[in-house]
């Protein structure tokens, strides 16, 4: 029986990351997948017939591009188009639009509100500002505060002088951001509801948060550190689907000698004498390894893969307090052509790329309360793409594909009442409802169409109560206190137990940012070192 | 030739009268001006209807700072309590109910549930006792090359450090939590929770899902009455006790008070403020100029936009201050009967606050500009324990009411009467016929408070109590150490470090900091 140096857990984008520096660094890597399909939720699958549905995660920015270039993933066949930006459509007809271009976004602003436009230079500086500020700690392992270990204090040190250098005005702004509601920061900028409404909705999409909330800014940040080819806020498309993502991740790591195991879904981390020495299959086929990394969510890891007895009270009590509460739904469809949307000029297809109808602050905010209450949003915010228009290998000639990213989605509804059935059925309706009353033609043009409530997150992939990130992004769950104080640098209380997953800092989006922090925790352990080239194990 | 002093307050309200005797004691000469006829701010008592009394804002008393008793030697000055502990009395909405004292419970709670509640209860108490030396130091201010500000930042990572790594650990996760997570982590009991999670919302734009409220809730529990922490008393007379009380310290230290005495503005002369004007044109030099009145107030009224640079006018400018808070103040011709309590329990604080999805219901209206359809609400009977607040045989229920937003649709002038009517119509719910004995009634919505007591917003604190509006950013970066922008000019009042709760402390840390200053 073969030992291996490294065994991971889940053939997600995290999971692959890290193992592709060990296998880099010379480890003998085997990933161990549950599904006959790799990827976890950067997937791409044919669901229907001629159709290819990035069918969970389904745009690319944040992966972050010390990680693409260390992986060599282009060469390995990952391709990313940027698209220009969102537009929202508004109920009296009309629509605000995000351009690439500064002076025709300008225009656009202006075209709402004239201080609006103005305001927007500052507005994006401070992102950009706070983006630049936050960037380099994404692939750094977050200090313990508590501790009075040389290593925490000299990275606490660190911090606090790349805090300082901010400058006075700049550190209050920092501190503020991370704490504000995305309202009240847009307050601080704009008059036009419009505008607010069409930039808040990064700062909700897989949170258990209202616009209102305070800490939504960062969550907005979150999704705004991101860059496509060195554009700092942009997004864009993995050709042939998110799955493009983790297949030229399997292909880098399966250059450098790493195996991966498909159907093979972990049963039972091994543990002996307080160390883990390896994993017990469902079919109950044992692989021992030197180390154990687990790219599953804290919950899974802790509370299902691991007998309690190997862990103490006090860590097992707050990982039962993790919050990991799913908030969003999603739908994939296929369209036998492109919807027509009225409000929009017909000279600019790439208009209807992405796509908003929520308008207003209030309607977003009203969307959470019915999450609070336990029902999905009547009248939801959407995140909709139609990924075809720019990448033709997802849908026959003609044809098109569309996701439609549906927040907000509760995964235990009020009275206990089950998602499948009539409120499944419903929960779609009212997505098709949304978007027919921009598009009279889109209802007609459905082919197919996959409703995906939180649970079907959980069951497919893996994440606990369909959460997208692993665990919420709140204050209380970032950095050092990611996943438990105490615990947040990717060891846990298992010796040779790792998490490599978005439960661990810097957290969710494909960002491929734990997987990367993690395999440089686990190199420093085992006394390896990778090769010096890659930014992706400075830190 | 015009008067000159030391030191001038504007405004009596606790923390400017806290201020004035702390000055005085330490020599200078000072004088108050406050607006209104009778000092106290909004810890007064006042006659709501005739031979009816009541606290008009404030209610009772949670956090007063001992500090601040023993420097007033506010017992010397007649401060003394009809209860310094009451027990609070969570309402049901079906005649159940949970009294709440101390440590203690009484009323139906699943097993186990009485440990859980004295576990959390005992762990946010230790929390909050750590963290109350942060109340009385004035906080650093960052990026500066100062000494006394980098000793500043030292000494509260120390503070902090001083917990212990598990308690620093358990504080640096919680803080930034919710209180209705924390609460439903720990407990089961919905009445429990709902009453628990209303400390930690009362007074502030957030409902118990809001992020930040767990910390608000820690705020709270730093107070103590007579050494017991987390106490909520009431005071003999009302809230106006304390204050008067605190006025007779002013007096006995030599502190100049005059009443009905609205500033117009504050004088500046080679960019230091050297006085005010008064409304009536009347003219007071001083040394030092110091604004209890709430930030924005002081910045933008009192002082004008042309005495400072842009980006502190914006920082003001955003300053936020949603109040939610309306009082509710009744005159009732006998005692009324709520629905299983006893005589006794009518003496502790009630809360209408059945559950956690109860109060954040309460305040999901509040952010659209609407008010709650069912309120949740902290009831007093001051007078049944206290027969100076009402005429023989009668009562006074006192009730703040939570949420109702000072920026309502439709406007408060066609609201006001039909919020009361609400609220006495769901008041009616809880002890059948109330609504019969009334006699009179006086509502005060945030914008009736922002009138009466000049709180911009009708918040209670001046400034929402969030995260990005504590410490070092009270309330704004650039003014938070007291001192402001305009030399000579200062701030003591709810809207500094560490902010409201009737506790005094801003005005004692803007005196430490003046005497200092002054070498």
């Amino acid at each position: 029986m073969k030992h291996y140096d490294v065994i991971i857990i889940g053939a997600g984008h995290n999971g692959l990351t890290c193992a592709c520096y060990l296998a880099r660094a010379g480890l003998d890597v085997l990933v161990l997948e549950r599904n006959d399909y790799i990827g976890g939720a950067a997937v791409s699958r044919e669901l229907y017939p001629g159709w290819t549905y990035s069918n969970c995660s389904y745009v690319c920015s944040l992966l972050r591009p010390e990680i693409i270039r260390d992986l060599e993933l282009p060469r390995h066949g990952l391709q990313v188009t940027p698209y220009e930006g969102g537009t929202t459509l508004t109920r009296d007809g009309d629509y605000l639009a995000s351009f690439g271009d500064h002076d025709i976004h300008r225009r656009e602003i202006a075209r709402h509100n004239a201080r609006d436009a103005e305001a927007y230079e500052l507005y994006s500086t401070e992102l950009k500002r706070q983006c630049r500020f936050i960037k380099p700690l994404l692939l750094r392992t977050p200090p313990d505060p508590t501790s009075f270990k040389p290593r925490d204090i000299k990275e606490l040190l660190y911090l606090g002088k790349r805090f300082g250098d901010l400058g006075e005005a700049q550190m209050y702004e920092t501190l503020r951001f991370w704490s504000m509601s995305i309202s009240d920061f847009l307050d601080e900028y704009f008059e036009s509801d419009l505008l607010k409404a069409h930039l808040a909705g990064s700062g909700i999409i897989g949170t258990a948060l209202g616009p209102c909330s305070p800490g939504s800014a960062y969550v907005l940040l979150h999704h705004y550190m991101g860059e496509v080819d060195g554009n700092i806020g942009a997004w864009g498309f993995a050709r042939g689907g998110m799955g493009a993502i983790t297949q030229a991740m399997a292909r880098s790591l399966q250059g450098h000698g790493g195996e991966i195991l498909m159907s093979a879904g972990v049963e039972q981390v091994l543990v002996e004498n307080d160390r883990a020495v390896g994993v017990c299959l469902q079919n109950g086929d044992e692989y021992r390894g030197r180390m154990v990394i687990s790219n599953m969510d804290a919950k899974r890891t802790f509370l299902k893969a691991l007998d309690p007895q190997h862990l103490p009270d006090d860590f097992l009590k707050i990982v039962e307090r993790f919050k990991i509460r799913g908030s969003s739904g999603k739908l994939n469809i296929a369209l036998d052509g492109l919807p027509d949307f009225p409000a929009l000029p017909k000279d600019n297809p790439s208009l209807s790329i992405n796509l908003h109808f929520t308008d207003s602050i209030e309607r977003m905010e009203r969307a959470y309360d019915d999450w609070k209450r336990g029902t999905w949003s009547k009248d939801p915010y959407l995140d909709c793409l139609i990924p075809t228009l720019i990448d033709p290998t997802m849908a026959p000639p003609g044809k098109h594909y569309m996701t439609v990213f549906v927040q907000y989605a509760p995964p235990y509804l009020a009275n206990g009442e089950s998602w499948d059935g009539p409120n499944r059925e419903a929960f779609g309706q009212t997505v098709i409802d949304q978007i027919s009353e921009h598009s009279p033609n889109f209802r007609d043009l459905i082919l197919h169409a996959e409703v995906r409530s939180p649970w079907d997150l959980e069951n497919e992939v893996g994440l606990t109560e369909g959460n997208i990130f692993q665990g919420e992004l709140t204050m209380d769950q970032l950095l050092f206190n990611r996943p438990v104080p105490g615990f947040a640098q990717y060891r846990t209380p298992v010796k040779n137990l790792y998490l490599c997953g978005s439960s661990a800092h810097p957290g969710g989006g494909v960002m491929g940012a734990p997987g990367a922090n993690a395999a440089r925790e686990v190199m420093r352990d085992l006394g390896v070192r990778g090769p010096a080239a890659m930014a992706g194990l400075r830190g | 030739m015009s008067e000159r002093y030391d030191s001038l307050i504007i405004g009596g309200g606790h923390n400017g009268l806290v201020c004035a005797a702390t000055l005085a004691q330490a020599g200078q000469q000072v004088l108050v001006l406050e607006a209104r006829e009778q000092v106290g701010g909004a810890a007064v008592t006042e006659e709501f209807a005739p031979g009816f009394k009541v606290s008009s804002c404030a209610h009772l008393l949670y956090q007063l700072h001992p500090q601040v008793v023993t420097d007033l030697k506010l017992k010397d000055h007649g401060l003394t309590f009809v209860n310094p502990d009451l027990a609070t009395i969570a309402i049901g909405s079906d005649g159940d109910f949970l009294r709440l004292h101390g440590p203690e419970i009484w009323g139906d709670l699943p097993e186990g549930e009485l440990a859980a509640y004295q576990a959390l209860r005992q762990r946010l108490l230790k929390m909050a006792a750590a963290l109350r030396p942060l109340l009385t130091m004035p906080p650093p201010r960052l990026g500066t090359a100062g000494t006394a500000d980098r000793h500043g930042l030292l000494k509260m990572g120390w503070t902090l450090r001083k917990m212990g790594q598990s308690q620093l650990r358990d504080f640096l996760r919680i803080a930034g939590m919710n209180v209705a997570d924390l609460l439903e982590d720990e407990l089961s009991a919905s009445l429990l929770k709902g009453a628990l999670a209303w400390d930690g919302v009362v007074g502030s734009h957030a409902g118990p899902r809001s992020p930040g409220t767990v910390l608000s809730y820690l705020y709270r529990l730093t107070g103590q009455v007579d050494n017991r922490q987390g106490a909520i008393a009431q005071p003999v007379g009302g809230m106006g006790t304390v204050t008067r009380a605190m006025l007779e310290a002013c007096q006995a230290a030599g502190v100049t008070v005059q009443a009905n005495a609205p500033v117009g503005q504050i004088k500046v002369q080679n960019d230091r403020a050297c006085g005010v004007v008064l409304t009536d044109g009347r003219e007071i030099r001083a040394n030092a100029v110091i604004s209890n009145a709430d930030p924005r107030h002081t910045f933008l009224d009192l002082l004008g936009a042309r005495h400072l640079d842009t980006g502190f006018v914006t920082r003001i400018r955003r300053l936020r201050a949603k109040g939610n808070v309306s009082k509710l103040h009744l005159a009732l011709d006998g005692t009324p009967s709520f629905t299983g309590l006893s005589a006794r329990d009518l003496a502790g604080r009630l809360l209408i606050s059945p559950s956690i999805d109860y109060l954040e219901e309460a305040f999901n209206p509040a952010k659209y500009g609407e008010f709650s359809r069912s309120p949740a609400m902290e009831i007093t009977l001051p007078s049944l324990q206290d027969a100076s607040l009402a005429p023989g045989g009668k009562q006074v229920l006192s009730a703040t009411l939570c949420y109702t937003p000072y920026a309502l649709k439709g406007g408060w002038e066609v609201m006001r009467e039909r919020l009361a009517d609400q609220v006495i119509d769901q008041l009616e719910l809880y002890a059948p016929g109330i609504k019969a004995q009334v006699i009179d009634r006086e509502i005060l919505t945030p914008r009736d408070l922002e009138m009466r007591f000049g709180m911009a917003g009708g918040h209670w604190h001046h400034a929402e109590m969030a995260i990005d509006q504590l410490l070092m950013m009270r309330p704004v970066p650039g003014a938070a150490q007291y001192a402001t922008p305009v030399a000579g000019l200062y701030l003591c009042g709810a809207g500094s470090h560490p902010g409201g709760g009737v506790m005094g402390v801003a005005g004692m840390n803007a005196a430490h900091t003046i005497l200092n200053d002054k070498g």
